[in-house]
């Protein structure tokens, strides 16, 4: 008798589970595809990032319904960092519903293979402060977006800052400053940017890899101490940052004088380390490390309910990586919501449509406070040819407890940036055969 | 009933001794190639396609690869990703240094820089055995990573070191779509396996036989060893260095040296003895079990209609993946080619067993 009850509890749940795949065909919906990797030696860093783009998209669908009453789907796909899993993802992913809406890779290597997968698909891949530096060219990449900002606006950005605490960029001439990296193209994006500064600032680059997944620095640390670098970048992710923190602390170096990148510089990467890791400095994309009243929202709409992604509600919530998260969604969204005002509002869109939005994105500050993030983020608008929008970053500094934003706003210098990404994308588009689409006309 | 040999009478050595002497096995293959050719291009969908027969012939091809090096010539590798890393550049750069290289060719010559890098690193085997050689052969795994993360060369001076490949041709035909690269790839492993079926078992697979089940009883019979473990290496390393080219070319575009890194060995290894040492087939079975039992794994609890969060649902797709290559090693130790002969001797006498 027991059995047979089981039998019939699985029976319903089937069938539970089939009607409610198959109700909400009915109205139109959006398909957003989740590539996240919550285990593996990146999960520190992808865990919150994942919760962030899944509580923004709970948000507007619990908040506004959907993008003007399109409900918006989402699945989540487990990556664990690795370039093939990745792929079959990005396979299983692109054509359900009326096709992805845009894939937000979070790894460089998934980036790197699926951007030329995306050309034919046709699916927009937007890489929010990472993936390749050049494809800030849209004439050539046109369906790559690194919105906010790429490494090299992150490179350039520390350079600046650094320069400011020196007191000018003329007091650099015959400083050390190193690069500690992941040893894989996520490491070796800015090497191009900083060996430019370096020659034009004339200050020494030391450059040190770091074999992932980077739980083994000591040699790396011990060359640190014998070359003694007056500032040491740090482009690290996941496991690789707190053990590059404490080899600092054994091997006695300042934790002010590193800069992290973006992906290095969220609370979870330093809370267990507390003073340890004190004075420590990680560049924001934009202002991440502000909150916002999308923060308030999202407590009262999602967080309230007990719908939040971060069941403790405290563990990523509110933590950099997590807002980064809830941008990178927001982009997402008001791409589709751009591409409705041409394509038809209310209606679900296809992959290419969407694509033009994220090409023609203009969030005004009006725009931003109305989404509760007008302190997180400043104004982005996206053309043809720039598909950065809008390159600002601060720096913030962990004090023991929580971060500061320290810094002023900056934004990188264009007359080092772009004649690299010119250089860079030019080069691609020889390799690809690519001839790049004319933005002028 | 259906499978049973009798009356099928051999009247010439040829006949005696071709690779599939049943009748009922050559119809067999002769289904499952037209199946493959002409049947799964029709009615596979593209993520199939892609995300699921590409991995898995071109992760067969390199199995078969190193089954010759491990099942039938007996010296452990722990190289092979670094075989296919080398297949994958070396094709790479030609094609970027040589423009008009056709691209059949391109990924043959990758092929054989590999083998080149495996007859080095073979050396070593003349020496030592057994795991002393496995760490010998780790050594071709940190070098060659070592060498295409750091020497700007192999990369062509690419910012990030990644590469990747421009849309493909092949004989003036694209090799872009779903379909057309699945065709790419079967015509490749068709061609490859039959050419390793042929070499196992003429002369010179008898001579890596038996070099594998005892060296100096070999030698004594006048094989050379050098001869025959280097030949083995350099076939070996040939087939996983066009398995490589293919991976990069074919499946993946674009990739870094950490798409062949010593996870990728150890997946190749784990492939040849799941699906049985020394068995061509049983490189197909042992690359089936590994590409295809996790994605099937990650659907069963949506199919099921569970809404498991996705690292959880990660997890347990590693419990069970573990638990099943345990029970599988368990339950026949000889992998799953020796099951399936197992299975056709059944077959052979049922449904009278005596």
């Amino acid at each position: 008798m027991k059995r047979l009850n089981l039998k019939s509890a699985a029976a319903a749940l089937a069938i539970t589970g089939s009607l409610a795949a198959a109700a909400p065909a009915v109205a139109d919906e959006q398909f957003v595809p989740l590539l996240v990797y919550r285990t593996g030696s990146f999960a520190p860093l992808g865990i919150p990032w994942a919760d962030g783009k899944l509580d923004y998209l709970k948000l507007v669908n619990a908040r506004d319904g959907g993008v003007n009453g399109v409900k918006l789907t989402y699945e989540e796909c487990e990556t664990a960092y690795a370039t093939d899993r990745g792929v079959e993802c990005y396979e299983r992913l692109k054509t359900r519903g009326t096709g992805a809406s845009g894939f937000d890779t979070q790894s460089t290597g998934i980036t790197f293979a699926v951007s030329d997968k995306a050309i034919v698909d046709k699916v927009p891949v937007e890489t929010v402060g990472y993936g390749l530096s050049q494809s800030t060219d849209g004439s050539v990449f046109e369906w790559n977006f690194p919105l906010l900002g790429t490494y090299w606006t992150a490179a350039d950005v520390m350079i600046q800052d650094i320069a400011k605490k020196e007191g000018g960029m003329d007091k650099l001439k015959g400083k050390k400053i190193a690069l500690v990296y992941h040893d894989s193209p996520y490491g070796k994006e800015p090497i191009p940017l900083l060996q430019k500064r370096a020659s034009m600032a004339g200050f020494e680059l030391l450059l040190y890899p770091v074999t992932a997944p980077g739980v083994e620095q000591k040699s790396t640390w011990l060359q640190i101490r014998q070359q003694r670098p007056s500032y040491v970048l740090l482009w690290s992710a996941g496991i690789m940052t707190p053990t590059a923190i404490r080899e600092a602390q054994a091997s006695g170096y300042p934790r002010d004088k590193m800069y992290a990148i973006w992906w290095a510089g969220s609370e979870g990467d330093v809370k267990d380390l507390g003073a340890v890791a004190k004075g420590y400095n990680t560049v924001t994309i934009h202002n991440s490390a502000m909150r916002g009243k999308v923060h308030d929202a999202l407590k009262q709409h999602v967080y309230d309910k007990g719908q939040g992604s971060d069941s403790s509600g405290s563990t990523t919530l509110g933590t950099i990586a997590h807002t980064r998260g809830m941008i990178i969604s927001m982009l997402q969204v008001e791409a589709i919501r751009t591409a409705q005002e041409k394509y038809g509002k209310g209606k679900a869109l296809t992959p290419e449509q969407v694509r033009w939005g994220f090409e023609n994105l203009d969030l005004t500050q009006q725009r931003l406070d109305e989404l509760g993030f007008g302190e997180i983020m400043r104004p982005v608008k996206t053309s043809c040819a720039d598909h950065t929008g809008g390159d600002w970053a601060r720096i913030a500094q962990w004090d023991g407890a929580k971060f500061e934003v320290k810094s002023d706003w900056y934004q990188a210098d264009k007359n080092v940036v772009a004649p690299l990404v010119k250089e860079a994308a030019a080069k691609y588009a020889k390799e690809k055969n690519i001839t790049p689409r004319n933005c002028a006309g | 009933m259906l499978y049973r040999e009798n009356g099928q009478f051999k009247t010439s050595y040829r006949a005696d001794q071709q690779i599939f002497p049943i009748r009922q096995d050559r119809i067999l293959i002769g289904l499952l190639l037209a199946v493959a050719f002409v049947g799964v291009p029709m009615l596979a969908s593209d993520y199939l396609l892609r995300a699921i027969l590409i991995p898995f012939l071109i992760l067969s091809l390199a199995a078969v690869g190193l089954n010759i090096l491990v099942g039938y010539c007996g010296q452990i590798s722990l190289g092979t990703g670094a075989f296919m890393a080398v297949g994958a550049y070396a094709a790479w750069n030609i094609g970027v240094r040589l423009p008009g290289m056709p691209l059949v060719l391109q990924i043959v010559l990758g092929g054989g820089f590999a083998t080149l890098v495996g007859i080095v690193f073979g050396i070593p085997s003349l020496r030592i055995r057994g795991l002393y050689l496995a760490v010998a052969t780790l050594a071709a795994q940190f070098f060659v990573d070592w060498a295409f993360l750091r020497i700007p060369f192999f990369t062509n001076y690419s910012p990030s070191g990644s590469v990747s490949v421009p849309p493909l041709y092949a004989f003036g035909l694209p090799v872009q779509t779903a379909m057309q690269k699945y065709l790419f790839v079967l015509a490749f492993v068709a061609v490859f396996a039959l050419l390793a079926k042929n070499l196992v078992r003429g002369a010179i697979g008898r001579q890596w036989m038996a070099i594998r089940d005892m060296d100096v009883a070999a030698a004594v019979i006048g094989i050379r060893p050098m001869y025959a473990k280097l030949s083995a290496f350099a076939v070996s390393s040939f087939i996983v260095g066009v398995a490589g080219a293919l991976w990069g070319y074919i499946h993946l575009g674009s990739w870094e040296p950490l798409a062949f890194d010593l996870t990728r060995s150890f997946q190749l290894l784990f492939m040849v003895i799941i699906g049985g040492l020394g068995s061509i087939l049983g490189s197909f079975f042992g690359a089936a079990f590994i590409v295809l039992v996790p994605v099937a794994l990650t659907n069963v609890p949506h199919l099921l209609g569970l809404r498991l969060s996705v690292d959880t649902a990660a997890h347990i797709e590693h419990m069970v993946f573990g638990a099943l290559i345990v029970l599988f090693l368990i339950a026949e130790p000889h992998g799953l080619a020796r099951l399936w002969s197992i299975g056709k001797e059944k077959l052979r006498i049922w449904p009278f067993p005596h």
